[in-house]
């Protein structure tokens, strides 16, 4: 199943299982609680779901590893290659 | 430390206008496999550049010998998935690295690469700038903002069971990485993306190492519109199609 076809199956079921409690479709007589929480439920998850995803991206951005040591080391190895390359003979 | 056993690692360096620092890293990877003792051989693939970056490849041939770097040129640019089937074509290696030819990955790595693999007898090996001590320099916010953020949805749409889909600095068993690039079509980005979705498609087992990614070309070449643009596209194609 490819992902997208993962993602409808997931949808639908929520969805189907959101509106029978939601509109009682099988008739099952459910407390009125149970209809005044599912109602808004959608709507909710995207917004949690929203939230924890620019929490999570700001927090990945935040402790992007920046690393100068990396950079430090490169720079000291090229001056070394240089030196090296043009004692073995490299002509630029 | 040297190397009993027979593995042989080739690595494949895709060129165009690489004439300064084609001979840095060639003289890296020289470093750092001589000091790990594994076997090992240098592919350059150059795509007819302009600028002679053939010509130093020919010096550093007869300085490291032509056993140690191996010329495959092309007569143009043709792209990096039929760089790598050119390059494989050519390898008397049992493993294939991939990787940048601008320094922006160090060869400092590929032990680490050959041990992990080892350790877990990976299908393949990749390099994560999002995990453990990886990491980039020379990114602004704006650019970790856009990479941590595409990551984040191609993460949450594919669940690719590896933390970096966009990198190319990666160690692949030679049949592995034969089978998957006969398989992807897409190109740049989403090709190294594809190519771990894919992996996992067919079973393939991928294990990560920290890397630090030094980008000296940002300043030059900004990640524009276009790029999002065809980036999002790709990504919408794979999570409609894998």
């Amino acid at each position: 199943m490819t992902k997208l076809l993962e993602w409808l199956f997931a949808v639908s079921l929520v969805g189907v299982a959101w509106g029978l409690v939601t509109f009682d479709l099988l008739d099952f007589q459910f407390p009125a609680v149970y209809r005044e929480v599912a109602w808004p439920m959608p709507v909710y998850l995207l917004v949690v779901f929203g939230c924890y995803s620019l929490a999570t991206v700001g927090y990945r951005v935040a402790t992007f590893n920046d690393c100068e040591e990396a950079a430090r080391e490169l720079q000291g190895q090229i001056q070394e290659a240089k030196e090296d390359l043009k004692k073995k003979g490299l002509k630029i | 430390k040297t190397s009993e056993d027979s593995d042989k690692y080739s690595v494949l360096l895709p060129t165009y206008n690489e004439r300064e620092n084609l001979p840095l890293i060639v003289w890296l990877l020289v470093k750092y496999f001589g000091e790990s003792g594994y076997n090992y051989e240098i592919i350059v693939i150059d795509d007819g550049s302009p600028d002679g970056t053939l010509q130093i490849a020919e010096q550093l041939q007869k300085i490291y010998g032509h056993d140690k770097i191996v010329l495959r040129p092309r007569p143009k640019k043709l792209g990096l998935g039929t760089a790598y089937i050119h390059g494989i074509k050519h390898a008397t290696g049992n493993f294939i690295i991939i990787m940048d030819a601008d320094l922006s990955h160090h060869p400092k790595f590929i032990p680490q690469f050959i041990e992990k693999q080892k350790e877990g007898g990976y299908d393949l090996i990749s390099g994560t700038r999002y995990r453990g001590d990886g990491g980039v320099y020379g990114w602004d916010l704006r650019r970790k903002l856009i990479s941590r953020g595409a990551n984040f949805i191609t993460q949450v749409l594919l669940r690719p069971g590896a933390s970096d889909l966009t990198g190319s600095f990666r160690l692949y068993k030679k049949n592995v990485l034969e089978s998957l690039v006969e398989r992807c079509v897409s190109k740049g980005y989403v090709f190294q993306m594809e190519m771990i979705v894919r992996a996992r498609q067919l079973g393939y087992t991928i294990g990560e190492v920290p890397i630090s990614f030094v980008d000296r070309v940002y300043g030059e070449s900004k990640l524009g519109g276009n790029e999002i643009v065809s980036f999002l596209k790709g990504l919408l194609t794979l999570f409609a199609t894998t």
